[in-house]
């Protein structure tokens, strides 16, 4: 890469015409609105004494609580769930990753039989219907566990198992994109000084190719942070994770909304802060890798 | 084999692209490097990870899926679902059959999920576009705008989506708030999450979680147009809007090829937000086929019925994946000529 690709590159040396700024400043402000309403309604919400959530919807808050945070905790053990996602998503991100390193790295630096079938079945997978293999994986599951005794249903191993599948072929073509784009002389140097193929990988390649494995790590992540429909099969009283236990608080009789918007800001702050935090590596990674 | 093998290391210490030319006049004087047949078999050590889990999560339960599309597969056999009877096509007869009920509610919620897959996808594709050629210049608050747009797809899909069911509440809502009592546009309270209204209520859900996607894949394409085009476009007398006809769009067009195939994909399978925005049973008027699926195998404990609905929209997805990468690639390739 010759350019830094943080800088932001100026695209038109010409001065913007009125028509074009005034567009930008229409469109921009209509769109922020939309984004921004929802992220108003929940930090708001999550203040707001009971009485507010309850009757017609107020654009302020009568008063400002934070009971809404104190009581979370104990409405439905949400400490508990925490714990099970950090557990589930940190660990399919670090296996994830690990694997996908690996194997960008074979099919960006070898030409070996079968290259082009694997990369296309990686991918496809990514279009299947997670539906049509829930029930089928479920089974399996089960029956590995009564064969041999690992417990994989209802387990955090199961899930993260799962879970690191998911993530695994986007982020493989987004790293052998980025690999690519990692100047080749720089292993084949590293290989003629005796550092074996392995060596190369992770003395050369590796560290000139960190915005783009940041970028998978963040998106393995978030995919496995928020992932419903396998959680809501998967787990059980012990291992349930955060998208099965946040609709623990609807279930009660009474819908505490500012107690919900509270746990979903909660949920929310360690993926989104992360996120923003290493977006500009998203970005670059996705310029050097997926979308070259 | 040993000699493909040989072939293969060969052709490995052959790099490709620009840099190709100067290395490989350097290789032939390296000599004959030791474990060259280890290293033959090195990528397939490499790939076996990812091609063992690839293989146990979803290749096999896909099998296992297809295989179980042709029995009848009713909660009585689930313990042992190897002994349940053969049904050969009666799975599918059932669920294309559009005259009786299963059928005709499949058809119905197929229907559904194209209107708002083509909907969804054109709106995402159309703001984030829209919203990365405005932000392509800097201009103040640019950084802080930028981050601000990549909240909704940071948001955890559960957290987003319950914030707005909050917000589609019929008492309690903000959508109601604004719309009856505030603007006065409505003569009473409407329902969002039943009716025909669910509809519009998952678009908006939608759009508002997948337009940043789509914008992130722009504005990342966007930087990689060189600049030089547009200093020639500008010395030619283009202006700006000239330039983003003439250029950037353009230049995008292998980023959409991508882009509008990925969003395609991941809305039509969709099941994390209809799931959370609705409960178990959707509401017909926004009945995706996923929960649908879901709600036919898990609630009726009809796994045969489910498995051959999966198995017909898998068949689907790759039809028009086919299709489109065919058609947008051959475009692609005339377009260059």
């Amino acid at each position: 890469m010759s350019k830094s690709p943080t800088a932001p590159p100026m695209a038109s040396p010409m001065a913007s015409p009125r028509s074009f700024v005034w567009s930008r400043r229409v469109f921009l402000t209509l769109l922020t609105g939309f984004v921004l309403v929802p992220v108003y309604v929940m930090v708001s919400s999550s203040l707001k004494p009971l009485a507010d959530v309850t009757g017609r919807f107020r654009w302020l808050p009568s008063g400002l609580t934070v009971r809404p945070y104190i009581d979370i905790w104990s409405t439905v053990p949400l400490a508990k769930y925490f714990v099970n996602s950090l557990v589930v998503a940190g660990a399919a991100t670090v296996c994830s990753v690990v694997i996908a390193v690996f194997a960008a790295y074979a099919v960006s630096r070898y030409a070996f039989h079968g290259k082009r079938v694997f990369t296309v079945t990686v991918l496809s997978t990514q279009m299947f219907p997670g539906i049509l293999f829930l029930l089928p994986l479920f089974l399996l599951y089960v029956n590995i566990g009564n064969a041999t005794g690992i417990a994989l249903f209802g387990s955090r191993g199961g899930l993260i198992l799962t879970y690191l599948t998911f993530s695994l072929p986007f982020s493989i073509w987004m790293l052998i994109g980025y690999f690519d784009s990692v100047p080749r002389d720089l292993d084949e140097a590293a290989l003629v000084d005796g550092c074996g193929p392995l060596g190369a990988l992770f003395r050369v390649v590796v560290p000139a190719a960190i915005p783009g494995i940041v970028a998978v790590a963040v998106y393995a992540f978030m995919t496995a942070w928020g992932e419903v429909l396998f959680a809501s099969v998967m787990t059980n009283d012990t291992t349930r994770t955060l998208a099965v236990g946040l609709q623990g608080y609807s279930t009660q009789n009474d819908v505490y909304w500012n107690q919900i918007m509270a746990a979903s800001l909660v949920v929310s702050v360690p993926v989104v802060a992360g996120f923003l935090l290493l977006q500009r590596y998203l970005v670059a990674g996705l310029t050097a890798g997926a979308v070259k | 084999m040993t000699t493909t093998a040989h072939e293969q290391a060969g052709t490995t210490a052959a790099p490709r692209g620009p840099a190709g030319g100067a290395a490989a006049t350097r290789n032939p004087r390296r000599g004959p490097r030791p474990g060259r047949l280890r290293r033959a078999g090195l990528p397939y050590l490499l790939l076996l990870p990812a091609l063992i889990l690839e293989l146990l999560v979803h290749l096999v339960p896909m099998v296992i899926g297809a295989v179980m599309s042709f029995k009848e597969l009713t909660q009585f056999y689930i313990r042992d679902w190897g002994s349940a009877p053969w049904s050969g096509l009666g799975n599918y007869r059932v669920s294309v059959d559009f005259h009786a009920p299963v059928g005709e509610a499949l058809l119905h919620s197929f229907l559904v999920t194209v209107g708002f897959t083509l909907l969804s996808v054109g709106l995402c594709w159309l703001i984030g576009t829209a919203a990365a050629v405005f932000m392509q210049d800097t201009f103040r608050g640019r950084g802080l705008l930028r981050a601000l747009f990549l909240v909704p797809y940071a948001l955890p899909v559960y957290a987003a989506v319950i914030t707005w069911v909050f917000m589609f509440q019929h008492d309690n809502g903000l959508v109601n708030h604004v719309l009856h009592d505030q603007l006065h546009l409505t003569d009473k309270r409407s329902f969002w999450l039943i009716g025909d209204n669910s509809f519009y209520a998952l678009l908006t859900v939608s759009v508002w979680k997948g337009w940043p996607f789509a914008f992130l894949i722009v504005m990342a394409g966007l930087q990689n147009i060189p600049r030089e085009l547009y200093e020639a476009a500008a010395l030619d007398g283009a202006g700006m809007w000239q330039q983003i006809r003439r250029i950037t769009l353009p230049s995008l067009r292998p980023v959409n090829q991508v882009l509008v195939l990925v969003l395609f994909l991941w809305t039509f399978n969709d099941f994390n937000t209809p799931y959370v925005l609705f409960g178990r049973a959707a509401p017909e008027a926004a009945d995706l086929i996923s929960v649908h699926i879901y709600q036919a195998s898990f609630v009726t404990w009809n796994f045969g019925t489910g498995s051959a609905m999966s198995v017909l929209l898998l068949l689907f997805l790759l039809l028009v994946t086919g299709v489109y990468l065919a058609l947008t690639s051959r475009g692609r390739r005339t377009g260059d000529v």
